[in-house]
């Protein structure tokens, strides 16, 4: 397995791709969210599994973002996504609102390659009725009378997240956020950055091997030291309170995202560091 | 034993609530991105010795699922899953849930992060006891904007449970299915049923006697500012810092 760049990464995902992203609990990748800005990514269409979070409303406030499907854009204890609320406002992004269990269903129908599937809920909710394509039928199992919620299966374009190592084979490691494992399977190619690559084969190894995605779901893995940052990787390093608290504050304005933007992503020390 | 502050009035508000015995038992609690308060609520529950099991989602270590977060959905739609909170940025008399924002949807006036599990928790947990500080007409309306999850179902749709409870900065509220409407159950010291009309855009029922909200007893308190506030200062230290007056240690 020989890695690429962060940038050629970058450059890898079209216009207009459908890009499932992890949230800010689950291992995002910033750092290629942070490529994807540089690099002027125009018109993708964003699937938060279940929620998105800090790299979404980056790709939002830089104009890289036409439409989002997810449960909930949050920054967590740094309060609602800034950039995310000013395009809802302006009317500038498409919002497909969803529920966290239905984003999980819709994948799994993809991981297993059939059209739909069902799921509970739903039933009354106003989420319910702005989605034309999801169906309500009788559930063919019941003595009638039991309606019941369908899910179109949903095959991303590419999976992006960032998991703490690779191996020589291109196995990825991330331990047990498992529905990183979840966009890989569904998803037509996963885009993986990683802190380091390591020897051997983690499949090799039964500790670690409950907690790998083979190399059969990742389609190019970069290096990207602290790739997740300022969100927390597991136990290699913690949450940065502080980095998103400044954004969340300069975000308020456009005017203030793009000056956090000139500083943390388009500056020569910014886009050196990624 | 010091001033009581507001927070653990309300925290041991909530214990009472889940371990009310006339609901169904809280075996499993999940607690999600609510406020620290139902968790700290749980932890004063588990504190005095009921066996329940906490599976806390905003832990900033560990986790506890394996399977990633749709673990929580699959044991929730098994039924496995006894009681969990929810909030709302706007909630009406009919216990409908707006955690998408107001105005036209998807929330074009003020948006909200997003309606997370809610529309499907609400329905498929045994229970739900809803959490909400603020009490205000712009909070608590006749009629929520934009539905994320609906308080009750038309006959024959399967549901699991309802809202057991409504708990605001001034006053529970019980929640009845069958009728589809709050009743005042307690008030909070210098509250009135006018004050609580007054701050509350829903009409609601109010029996002849309304009880003042209990005091924590000394017991409760003595847990919650030790081995709950101990539980609690990972992952919420701000909380801790404010109410318990705890820091972490470096």
């Amino acid at each position: 397995m020989t890695p690429t760049t962060l940038e050629a990464m970058a450059a890898s995902v079209p216009d207009g791709a459908l890009v499932a992203l992890p949230p800010d609990n689950s291992l995002p990748s910033i750092a290629l969210a942070k490529a994807l800005v540089r690099r002027g990514a125009r018109g993708l269409r964003l699937l938060g599994v279940p929620v998105a979070g800090f790299a979404a409303d980056l790709l939002i406030g830089a104009g890289c973002v036409a439409e989002i499907e997810t449960s909930a854009v949050s920054l967590g204890e740094a309060g609602f996504a800034p950039r995310f609320s000013a395009a809802v406002k302006a009317g500038t992004l498409v919002v497909r609102d969803c529920t966290c269990p239905a984003v999980h269903t819709m994948l799994q129908a993809a991981e297993k390659g059939v059209p739909f599937m069902p799921l509970r809920g739903l039933i009354g909710s106003d989420i319910l009725a702005h989605r034309p394509d999801w169906r309500v039928i009788d559930n063919p199992y019941a003595d009638g009378g039991d309606p019941i919620v369908l899910l179109p299966a949903l095959q991303p374009d590419i999976a992006i997240f960032h998991a703490v190592m690779a191996d020589a084979e291109g196995n990825v490691w991330l331990g047990r956020r498992r529905e990183c494992a979840t966009i890989a399977h569904a998803s037509k190619r996963a885009l993986v950055t990683v802190e380091r690559v390591v020897p051997g084969n983690f499949l090799e190894d039964e500790r670690l091997a409950p907690g790998t995605i083979n190399a059969t779901y990742v389609t190019e893995v970069a290096v990207a030291e602290r790739g997740a940052h300022p969100v927390a990787l597991l136990d290699e390093y913690g949450f940065d309170a502080a980095y998103v608290a400044d954004y969340a504050r300069m975000a308020k304005t456009e005017a203030g995202f793009a000056t956090w933007l000139d500083r943390e992503v388009f500056s020569p020390r910014a886009a050196a560091a990624e | 034993m010091s001033d009581i502050r507001p927070e653990e009035r309300l925290a041991a508000a909530l214990a009472r609530l889940i371990i009310d015995p006339a609901a169904p038992p809280a075996r499993h609690i999940a607690v999600g991105a609510a406020s620290p308060l139902p968790a700290a609520a749980c932890w004063l529950v588990r504190k005095q010795g009921h066996p329940v099991r906490l599976s806390l989602l905003h832990r900033r270590s560990g986790n506890p699922f394996t399977e990633g977060t749709r673990e929580l959905f699959d044991l929730t739609g098994q039924g496995r899953i006894d009681l969990f909170f929810l909030g709302g940025g706007q909630i009406d008399g009919q216990a409908n849930l707006n955690l998408v924002g107001t105005g036209e949807w998807p929330g074009r006036e003020v948006r909200f992060p997003g309606s997370f599990g809610s529309a499907f928790m609400y329905v498929m947990a045994h229970r739900t006891i809803l959490f909400r500080e603020e009490h205000s007409p712009r909070v608590f309306v006749e009629k929520v904007d934009n539905i994320s999850a609906p308080g009750v179902n038309a006959p024959g749709v399967f549901r699991r449970g309802h809202a057991q409870a409504l708990v605001t900065g001034k006053c529970v509220f019980r929640f009845h299915p069958e009728r589809a409407r709050f009743s005042l159950l307690s008030l909070h010291p210098g509250e009135t049923v006018e004050s609580i009309r007054a701050a509350t855009g829903f009409d609601f029922d109010v029996p002849a006697e309304v009880p003042r909200t209990p005091d924590p007893t000394p017991e409760e308190l003595a847990l919650l500012r030790g081995p709950v506030c101990d539980e609690m200062l990972e992952t919420y230290p701000e909380f801790c810092a404010r109410v318990f007056n705890r820091k972490a240690a470096a």
